[in-house]
């Protein structure tokens, strides 16, 4: 490949975006929520509430409850009640409710995507065009699946687990909310969910909806607060199915507290994924995927491409225009149509993401930062490049889960199985490549759950996910999403 | 240069690339301001059998004066057949509006480089600004990319001072690749701008195929420090999709590309569609379209 020259694109230019903001009329957020247990909203037993906090102007949006093991026990209690009846329904009329709460997801889509971007700082046209469409497509995909369970598992007898406790993360908190609730519900499961503290809002919105959708009283109950809320939910004894998303680390503890209980456990935990440019790759098309990989969402996506490993003969090429495109990225309000990377979801993230920043400059390493204006109020932080990282730097080796690129270069095929395989991660992968042979090769020699080739980060409810080694056990979505909710024998 | 071994283009991505230029919110004084950029890099077009003089003449006023209620500019090149050249330039007087010629045995190119010369220098010779060729696509499928190139060399040098415009007509060169290729051969034979059709054949102009011939420019723009204008024609009438292609510019090449000297558009229904977005911008109403005119 030709050397690159010192010539560069000027994107600082005078034809400017006004500012689009999405309006916020419609949107109606209560001052306080309680908890969702039994159908109707209670008050929590130690009258506690905590404030959930608007990460891109740092304002309190509304007070949320917090469930102490008194409240954890009685939604358990409700949802163990709301069993019998919902487990012997016929599967058809199951599926009815389901397809109900997808339908009034997409009626209510504007205002779930405005709550979602509020409450978590992630850009309205994410929220608008993947996290709330996703979500009401999982209803959809698992309603379809309620009264043919018998098909997913030819000659084999399925019934339902019963009650399972199911803890989500803060990075897409509706959908992640809907990748746990329709599998359960679907395989006729009673559910006791947690959103994360710092996103509670679309979790209680959708218990608003799942009233109006009529569903029988105690089959979703959720509960709200932080970690001892999860605690009680992951030790409660008449909980026979934990499913967690969220960090290595907490998956850990659950692992450890369900060992000899009997409860199953799917747990879907960190990343470090490891996206490989070859030098016969669509060269600007994977850029903008390698963009894409890695700030969407700010760059909390537990299967980010955070590891660039980009072929020696195009690295400067690629470098050169990963810096331009990151040049044009708009970062800022959350709410702006035009914003691609938004808010980062608090100010304990934002602390975590910057200790890397000060490891990089540490380390010494070469870095890039577009010329692009914050916020000066709110959790901010510019997409952040970093060259030459080495296999055993703490960039390369430690998820991060923000807006951080660490791009490392390899020579051979050999080489960067290895070096992308050599993390206790194994969650996902990418391959860019216009030779199908290798990409098939790579895709069968990677340790991760899910390859993408020449694309990152797509997500549909027909296809398994979930991963290999730390990154957890158990697969969500497609077909083997029900077998996580099912008993077979 | 080996044409054989372009860069390598994949579909998928680059239409999802296309896509996301059309999610960006263009609102307001950003809105007013696109639009007369928009307007005045339009290249309005009469390519008809059944031209004559007088529709060139009405198509020139128009040019100069796209609507006499609004503060606008002009287009920027009344696009004609040779020849109506002169009738075009006359008619021009001394606006800052050029002539532009289609030449090379245009649309389908079919004939020899004698007569395709020929058809150049006698739009040259009646004052043309600028010459719209198009390549000999039956010699591109055939591989020979060298014949190609030799032909643009050869219409470049009779353009002399006349800017030439190399239409690739994307929709006759059926992959991605192929466009990336043509517009390869193209910028490194002398092309001053690439162009992506005739407006005969369908499809003319879509944002994927422009972003890659985007692409190209800029890619031989980074290497050599040269600029190559674009031009995408036939099937942009509207204002919106116009901010579109705005947009794909202004975050692919920034802003040296951003004025008629660098891009066109290739259209003739979209200046009306633009005029009437802006007298909506002033009004605050959509007006009847008979108050603007059809020429």
């Amino acid at each position: 490949m030709a050397k690159q020259n010192s010539f560069s694109l000027k994107f600082d230019t005078d034809w400017q975006y006004a500012p689009a903001p999405e309006s916020t009329d419609h949107v109606e957020i209560k001052d306080r929520y309680d908890l969702f247990i039994g159908g109707k909203f209670v008050k929590p037993s130690s009258n506690k509430y905590f404030k959930t906090i608007n990460p891109a102007t740092e304002e309190p949006i509304a007070e949320i409850a917090e469930a102490n093991e008194k409240d954890v026990d009685s939604a358990v209690k409700a949802a163990r009640k709301a069993f019998p009846k919902w487990s012997s329904l016929a599967a058809k009329e199951r599926g009815k409710y389901i397809y109900r709460i997808a339908r009034l997801i997409q009626e209510r889509a504007r205002e779930f995507s405005v709550i979602e971007s509020i409450d978590g700082g992630k850009p309205i046209r994410e929220s608008r065009d993947i996290d709330i469409p996703l979500a009401a497509a999982h209803f959809f995909y698992y309603a379809g699946w309620a009264d043919k369970l018998e098909y997913a598992f030819p000659n084999r007898k399925v019934e339902p687990l019963g009650v399972a406790g199911q803890i989500i993360p803060w990075n897409f908190p509706l959908l992640m909310a809907a990748w746990k609730i329709a599998p359960a519900l679907a395989c006729g499961n009673c559910v006791v969910l947690k959103p994360a503290e710092t996103t509670s809002l679309t979790a209680l919105k959708l218990a608003e909806l799942i009233q109006d959708a009529g569903l029988p009283e105690g089959v979703v109950n959720i509960v709200t607060g932080a970690g001892k809320t999860g605690a009680a939910i992951v030790n409660h004894k008449d909980v026979d199915k934990i499913a967690f998303t969220g960090s290595t680390e907490v998956g850990k503890m659950i692992q450890k507290a369900v060992a000899g209980t009997g409860k199953k456990t799917t747990l879907e935990l960190g990343g470090k994924a490891a996206n490989i440019i070859f030098e016969d790759a669509p060269i600007d098309q994977a850029v903008e995927g390698i963009i894409n990989g890695i700030f969407f969402n700010q760059g909390h996506v537990c299967c980010a491409g955070s590891r660039l490993f980009i072929q020696e003969s195009i690295k400067e090429e690629v470098e050169q225009k990963l810096k331009a495109r990151l040049e044009t990225l708009i970062v800022g309000d959350p709410l702006d149509k035009n914003t691609d990377v938004g808010a980062i979801n608090s100010k304990e993230q934002l602390d975590s993401i910057e200790k890397y920043l000060k490891i990089g400059k540490a380390e010494g390493l070469e870095s890039f930062q577009a010329n692009v204006t914050v916020p000066k109020k709110g959790y901010f932080c510019k997409p952040t490049l970093f060259f030459n990282v080495a296999q055993s730097s703490r960039l390369a080796q430690e998820e991060i889960f923000g807006p951080i690129l660490a791009i490392q270069s390899f020579r051979t095929v050999d080489e960067v199985i290895e070096k992308a395989n050599n993390t206790p991660y194994g969650l996902s992968a990418g391959v860019w490549s216009d030779k199908g042979s290798k990409a098939f090769n790579l895709s069968s020699q990677l340790k991760a759950g899910v390859i993408w080739a020449n694309t990152f980060n797509k997500f549909d409810p027909t296809s398994p996910f979930g991963g290999y080694k730390e990154s957890g056990h158990g697969r969500e979505g497609g077909m083997h999403g029900l077998e996580a909710y099912l008993k077979i024998s | 240069m080996d044409f054989k071994n372009t860069p390598k283009i994949d579909q998928v991505g680059l239409v999802e690339r296309a896509d996301r230029f059309k999610t960006r919110s263009i609102k307001k004084e950003s809105k007013i301001q696109g639009l007369k950029l928009a307007l005045n890099m339009i290249d309005l077009t009469t390519l008809e059998g059944k031209d004559t003089s007088g529709k060139v003449k009405q198509l020139c006023y128009k040019a100069m004066h796209p609507d006499h209620s609004l503060n606008v500019p002009t287009v920027a090149a009344v696009c004609v057949y040779p020849n109506y050249v002169a009738i075009a330039k006359s008619a021009l007087g001394n606006s800052k509006v050029n002539v532009a010629a289609v030449a090379t045995a245009f649309p389908s190119g079919n004939s020899n480089l004698k007569v395709k010369l020929e058809d150049t220098r006698m739009a040259v010779d009646a004052g043309a600004d600028e010459i719209d060729m198009v390549i000999s696509r039956g010699k591109f499928h055939e591989g020979e990319y060298q014949f190609v190139f030799d032909e643009i060399a050869a219409i470049k040098e009779a353009c002399g001072k006349a800017r030439l415009k190399v239409i690739l007509e994307t929709g006759e060169l059926g992959t991605a690749d192929n466009v990336r290729r043509a517009s390869d051969i193209a910028i490194h034979a002398g092309a001053d701008f690439i162009k992506t059709s005739t407006g005969k054949i369908s499809p003319a102009a879509t944002m994927p195929v422009t972003l890659l011939m985007l692409e190209a420019i800029r890619d031989h723009y980074l290497k050599t420090g040269k600029m190559v204008g674009m031009k995408p024609a036939g099937g942009i009438s509207d204002a919106k999709t116009a901010l579109h292609y705005l947009v794909m510019l202004r975050e692919t090449l920034g802003q040296d590309w951003m004025s008629n000297r660098w891009f066109r558009f290739g259209a003739s229904r979209l200046t009306n569609d633009i005029l009437m977005q802006l007298k909506k911008q002033e009004s605050g109403i959509y007006q009847s379209g008979d108050y603007f005119s059809k020429d």
